[in-house]
């Protein structure tokens, strides 16, 4: 059975296809699994037995020779997704009883794919935050603990249910969404795979909303061909979200094997900060290395406003977050407080009770940047930053194809560790939030271990909708990388 | 400039947010440190430089002014705190 949880999706599916294994016993391997991985608390809500489900019936097609580009594949689901009839909480306690009467687009690309849901996987709440300890229903635990250790190290966020289903082999892949690394950085400090692609390339139809202009679904997987494989599934243009691109969707598949000879790989010389742990720029170092080896240029360029790009996010984000949460009001859905004098009390007092605290302080930030008086000096001049920020990278894309950049300043936390300063915190997105600010896609790769055997990953940004380029590269860097460590199974008793 | 206890009980109104009386002080303290962060932005010339509006280029999207969904009034109350038929019960709101 171990041997079936640990396949990767592609191999899963060649399996599927051989008739080697039904999507059943695969998808029942996985449910135990989940079961037996409740320490990690990696799930909100575990999907089994409609999980049998859809088993039983993408077998009964698969019988009949209808076999979709997932069938049978079992994949859990950021519980931001909304899932028709299934609780859809965003890991917060406002939406804490939220049934959707409707599928997001993703989701549902996925299933008209023939895949199965497990279950919706935890996150900070509202997708804010680095380290999952946000959420309304209690922390991740990462699976990977250091060498003769057993503190219990954060999986990273928002997308941390996500990255510990994926590493702990509770699924064969993970949907995440990533505003400013969310999907990237989880994926770093478990030792797993994470892309986020270009902004427009998935609908954001159905996925709870935080900052509209920055958020992108993505996937998280074992391997870079299982995420080439997931987003040609997940990607497409949507008449429910005008912000989604009518471009092609290639087989990213096909695609990854090319090769990288002549490839022009830009070092951004501004990625080159303080407070960067010695064993992550070695690892910068290897990876610039290995893509040398395999025939690829390495051109050193320059991202001048790279410093501006977290605080031009914590204006940009907050004010979004402040619109966008402005709909949870007590009235029509979710959480509702008793015994409020008026509506207004009945707003504030919903609204107080029902946020954590890292929702309330952005709601509050957000409100502030956008607030007369204030709009100018805040939101404005953020909104200006940001172009320069894209503009930099369209100059440092004249020289090359691809960036490469560490993923995280340093491995996995510890759970606590950086819980008391928000500012701490935020800057575990360093690396990762430019790339939303320019709406570029970017993957997450994992590329060594630390001394005390904690992963590490590699990330590299593409051209806007160039992610088969960006495929094959990353496809180069885990061929090189050769990355086979998994955590051990100390949660199974 | 600074944020004080006033403001933050000033914009938590403008947000629609119950923040009690003694956690103002401390999160007057929380954002201060997170603006005094942010006034970094000030050191950079935006002169001439327009604020971004669409993160990649594309024309905004027109379509036929035509009803596409409604008439689900019953799946709009599945979630609802407190409803009967298909209205939303609210306190009262005209004296």
């Amino acid at each position: 059975m171990s041997d079936q949880i640990a396949m990767t999706l592609a191999e899963a599916r060649d399996a599927i296809r051989a008739k080697k294994i039904s999507s059943k016993e695969l998808t029942g391997a996985f449910v135990a699994a989940i079961e037996k991985a409740r320490p990690l608390n990696a799930f909100i809500t575990e999907a089994g037995e409609q999980a049998m489900l859809m088993a039983d019936a993408a077998d009964r097609r698969i019988a009949k020779g209808e076999v979709g580009a997932l069938e049978g594949l079992p994949l859990a689901i950021k519980d931001l997704f909304c899932t028709k009839g299934v609780r859809t909480t965003a890991a917060s306690k406002i939406l804490g009883n939220f049934v959707p009467p409707y599928e997001s687009t993703v989701t549902q690309n996925l299933w008209d794919a023939g895949a199965v849901m497990l279950g919706k996987t935890n996150l900070d709440e509202f997708a804010m935050g680095s380290s999952n300890e946000t959420s309304a229903f209690g922390p991740v635990f990462n699976p990977w603990r250091a060498n003769n250790s057993n503190a219990n190290l954060v999986p990273g966020g928002s997308s941390g249910g996500s990255s510990a289903a994926v590493a702990a082999d509770l699924c064969l892949a993970a949907t995440g969404t990533d505003t400013g690394g969310s999907i990237r950085q989880p994926a770093a400090v478990t030792g797993r795979v994470g892309l986020k692609p270009t902004y427009g390339r998935c609908s954001r139809f159905g996925i709870v909303a935080f900052a509209s202009s920055l958020d992108q679904a993505g996937p998280m997987t074992k391997t870079v061909r299982d995420a080439a494989i997931m987003l040609g599934t997940m990607a497409s243009v949507d008449a429910k979200d005008s912000t989604s691109m009518d471009v092609p969707v290639p087989d990213y598949e096909k695609l990854l094997e090319g090769g990288i000879k002549g490839l022009k790989v830009g070092i951004p010389k501004e990625y080159r900060i303080d407070g960067v742990s010695a064993e992550i720029n070695a690892l910068w170092s290897k990876g610039a290395e290995w893509m040398k080896a395999q025939g690829a240029e390495i051109v050193e360029v320059s991202l001048p406003h790279t410093k501006y790009a977290l605080p031009t996010y914590y204006i940009v984000a907050p004010a979004e977050c402040s619109s966008n949460l402005a709909r949870y009001d007590g009235v029509r859905f979710g959480h509702r407080a008793s015994g409020a004098r008026d509506i207004t009390d009945l707003y504030e007092k919903s609204r107080g009770e029902g946020f954590g605290a890292e929702v309330q302080r952005r709601i509050l930030i957000g409100t502030y940047v956008l607030s007369a008086g204030y709009y100018d000096a805040y939101y404005s001049r953020a909104q200006k930053l940001r172009t320069l920020i894209k503009r930099d990278f369209d100059q440092a894309f004249e020289k090359c194809d691809v960036l490469l950049t560490p993923t995280t300043p340093g491995p996995a936390f510890a759970v606590g560790a950086k819980t008391t300063d928000p500012l701490e915190m935020y800057l575990q997105d360093v690396f990762t939030v430019t790339v939303n600010l320019a709406g570029l896609p970017g993957i997450s790769v994992p590329a060594g271990l630390t001394e005390s055997c904690l992963p590490l990953g590699l990330q590299l940004i593409g051209k806007a909708f160039d992610e088969a380029t960006l495929l094959r590269a990353a496809y180069a860097i885990e061929t090189a990388a050769d990355f086979k460590h998994s955590p051990a199974k100390w949660w199974n008793v | 400039m600074s944020v004080d206890k006033d403001t933050v009980r000033r914009i938590a109104k403008l947000a629609r947010l119950a923040v009690p009386e003694n956690r103002l002080e401390p999160m007057a303290g929380e954002l201060n440190g997170i603006f005094q962060w942010v006034e970094m932005l000030g050191e950079v010339n935006v002169e001439g430089v327009p604020a971004m509006t669409s993160v990649v280029a594309q024309k905004l999207k027109w379509r036929e002014d035509n009803v596409t969904d409604g008439g689900r009034a019953d799946d709009l109350m599945i979630n609802a705190p407190d409803g009967t038929d298909h209205f939303f019960v609210v306190p009262k709101v005209i004296e």
